[in-house]
């Protein structure tokens, strides 16, 4: 940039902008690296784009390649416990050495097949309690009347204020044998024998819709609210009793907040690992479990990484049709 | 106000005092809490009629639309569709159908099935919904676009889609909400001719609420002034713009020029009035049943009323003043002339050559004229 252009950026940026802006330009860091970013065209406008590109770069891309460098590893006693991807050897040659044991040990051993298979049947009956118990919820908050609705969206809101690992743990306390329910049901005189809840299947299905059950109503709740009331007023118009209104206007135009919901529900389910350890029994497979136990019972980083790896790889598949559905969505509202 | 031409035709049943009422509107009144949006409205509408509730905003023409749907359910009164009391029927079980303001069109179904809809829920056979959704996207030039989405469509199509998929179960009674609302000037005049071609050729009897008193001349047999809940008037686009009953219906359609006098001579086929606010005598062709000493108002259309430069002959029915403004419109030109009295008078002149030669200017002092038929006597 020659002088003349450096004065005059000085002087757009002390002319127009704000009076912080204007305090910082007489920092001279400042001012160099809004000039250096000017000669590399460098523009306030793909600064910002590029935040977020840079964000998923450093927390998501680069730990991604780490966790797929120790899968290729071979599992050592030692610190790290993985052999080094990368050798030099006598200084002289480069050796790289992969190592595709762990993904085909995941192929042959069938428990990793259980397990993951396991916990897309615990995920999907999860996903599909939460729908039938979210859109109910939703709706009646969509209809509500905006004073009690804002109420009804803090309750549902109000769980996240205390930690995710405190309410887990509470459910113990309400489903053990000596817990709450079976307390009262005694007391009661219903039964004699406590119910067993704990340890089973059943403790951690109530255990995930709990926790999951807002993430399937906040995006079916925004959705349904959007909805225009003179399309059900015209459906009635045009002959169509309320119930086959919901079935043919409603259900279908709330089809992609109930996508979103499932999605937001199934995807953290089946790699949950707090709830099938707490509430759940030892026959309770897991992906998530495996993946713990592989790490710190095991110590065999590499298989665990191949575990995350084959875990992250067939969960993008539902996430890739989510984001494919999204854009023929947006492409149909304009 | 019994002015009709040719009282008692089968053109204008409302006159005919044997003819029925196909929806018979009786004693309706809607309150939201203390506020009355609909005020104790009694209306007859006859079968093939295309009647316009006319108003501003507010004024309580939507929430009787909506009484007649079956949105809303009236506080009291009745109503009847072709003799039947439709009290408790809920609107899917209405023979009535509705055009939205918005449209309402469902937005994940193409203009074919859009129009099917309600056709489907009658359980019609699959024939003869599609003989019938063709012959209506036939009838409002739609056939092209059958398979688009309403997204893809322009404000006019769509207008032309919500028309077709109301009219197509051919119910007894339409209720079309401000349907020209959302178009263009041009393409509302366009479409005026086009909705009232269709109504004929369906036979359907038509109800229209609109606030565009251009829109409900051009569209209706009838018009029904409402205003604060009440129909404050009901009768033929002439009769409501010549024959004005209130000072609220003869400003709220059209243009006047409202003087208040008072009555001195009170005859059977002639009344005289004093008007300072007119500055001479004003002399009336048609007796009003009121009092002499009585406070009136005489309302004068802008068009009736004649400009010259030189003393007409007569002393009544004249006055004096200055132009103030001028307006070209083009097709006429419309005058401020402000009176002697400050009085500020709306005239306007049509243009009848392009020279503009015989044209009035700015601060010209001109004699305003007009005829003893031109004026009309309110007295409220």
């Amino acid at each position: 940039m020659s002088r003349q252009g450096y004065v005059e950026l000085g002087k757009q940026m002390t002319a127009a902008t704000s009076p912080i802006t204007r305090l910082m330009w007489r920092f001279p860091p400042y001012r160099w690296s809004i000039v250096l970013m000017k000669r590399l065209g460098v523009t306030g406008r793909t600064a910002v784009i590029a935040m977020p590109y840079l964000w998923l770069l450093l927390f998501f891309l680069v730990p991604f390649v780490f966790v797929l460098k120790i899968s290729l590893a071979e599992a050592l006693i030692a610190r790290p416990p993985y052999s080094p991807l990368i050798e030099w050897s006598e200084e002289t040659y480069l050796t790289i050495r992969l190592n595709i044991a762990n993904f085909l040990f995941l192929i042959e051993d069938d428990l990793y097949w259980k397990a993951y298979l396991n916990s897309i049947k615990i995920a999907g009956i999860s996903t599909l309690f939460c729908l039938f118990i979210g859109y109910p919820m939703a709706y009646a908050m969509a209809k509500a009347t905006p004073s009690t609705r804002n109420v009804l969206l803090m309750l549902v809101i109000l769980p996240f204020w205390t930690s995710f690992l405190l309410r887990v743990y509470a459910w113990i306390g309400i489903l053990k044998n000596n817990g709450l329910i079976n307390n009262i049901l005694m007391g009661l005189g219903v039964i004699d024998e406590p119910i067993v809840m704990m340890q089973t299947d059943f403790a951690v299905y109530v255990g995930i819709v709990y926790s999951y059950l807002p993430f399937m109503i906040l995006p079916l709740y925004a959705n349904l609210e959007r909805l225009d009331n003179s399309l059900l007023e015209a459906a009635s118009d045009l002959g169509c009793p309320p119930t086959k209104a919901f079935l043919s206007i409603t259900l279908p135009l709330s089809l992609s907040g109930i996508i979103a919901g499932c999605l937001l529900v199934f995807i953290p389910a089946v790699g949950e690992f707090v709830i099938p350890a707490l509430l759940g029994g030892p026959d309770t497979l897991m992906i998530g479990r495996v993946l713990w136990d592989e790490f710190f019972s095991n110590r065999d980083w590499p298989v665990a990484s191949a575990v995350a790896i084959a875990v992250l790889l067939l969960l993008v598949v539902p996430m890739m049709l989510f984001q494919k559905f999204q854009a023929k969505e947006a492409e149909g509202q304009t | 106000m019994e002015q009709s031409s040719h009282s008692g035709s089968g053109l204008e049943p409302w006159n005919d005092p044997d003819a029925k009422p196909y929806v018979r509107i009786d004693g309706v009144t809607k309150k939201f809490g203390e506020f009355v949006a609909v005020d104790n409205v009694s209306l007859d509408v006859y079968r093939n009629e295309l009647f316009c509730l006319l108003g501003g905003s507010g004024c309580g023409k939507s929430t009787l639309l909506r009484i007649l749907a079956g949105f809303e359910s009236a506080s009291m009164g009745k109503i009847y569709i072709d003799d039947v009391d439709m009290e408790g029927i809920p609107p899917y079980e209405r023979p009535v159908n509705m055009m939205f303001q918005s449209y309402a069109l469902f937005p994940h179904m193409n203009v074919e099935k859009n129009v099917a809809f309600g056709l489907k829920q009658d359980g019609l056979n699959k024939a003869e919904i599609a003989k019938r959704v063709a012959d209506m996207l036939a009838l409002v030039q739609l056939e092209p676009f059958a398979r688009r989405k309403p997204h893809q469509l322009s404000g006019g199509q769509r207008q032309r889609v919500a028309l077709a998929r109301s009219l197509v179960k051919k119910p007894k009674l339409l209720l079309l909400d401000e349907p020209l609302g959302a178009l263009d000037k041009k393409l509302r005049e366009e479409t005026q001719f086009e909705l009232v071609n269709i109504q004929e050729q369906t036979g359907i009897t038509f109800i229209v609420v609109t606030h565009d008193q251009e829109e409900a001349m051009t569209l209706s047999s009838r018009i029904g002034v409402m205003n604060n809940g009440e129909i404050v008037q009901k009768g033929t686009p002439s009769q409501i713009y010549e024959y004005p009953a209130s000072r609220f219906v003869a400003d709220f359609i059209g243009s006047v020029n409202i003087f208040q006098g008072r009555v001195v001579e009170d005859e059977a086929d002639y009344v005289r009035i004093t008007s300072s606010e007119a500055g001479c005598p004003l002399y009336i062709d048609h007796g009003v049943s009121t009092v002499a000493g009585a406070q009136v108002w005489v309302a004068i259309r802008p068009e009736k009323m004649t400009v010259s430069k030189e003393k007409p002959a007569s002393e009544d029915n004249c006055t004096h003043g200055t132009i103030d403004e001028i307006a070209y419109m083009g097709d006429l030109s419309v005058y401020h002339v402000l009176l002697d009295s400050k009085k500020r008078v709306r005239v306007t002149i049509p243009n009848l050559t392009r020279t503009g030669s015989g044209r009035f200017t700015w601060d010209e002092k001109v004699y305003l004229s007009w005829q003893g038929s031109s004026g009309v006597v309110l007295t409220s």
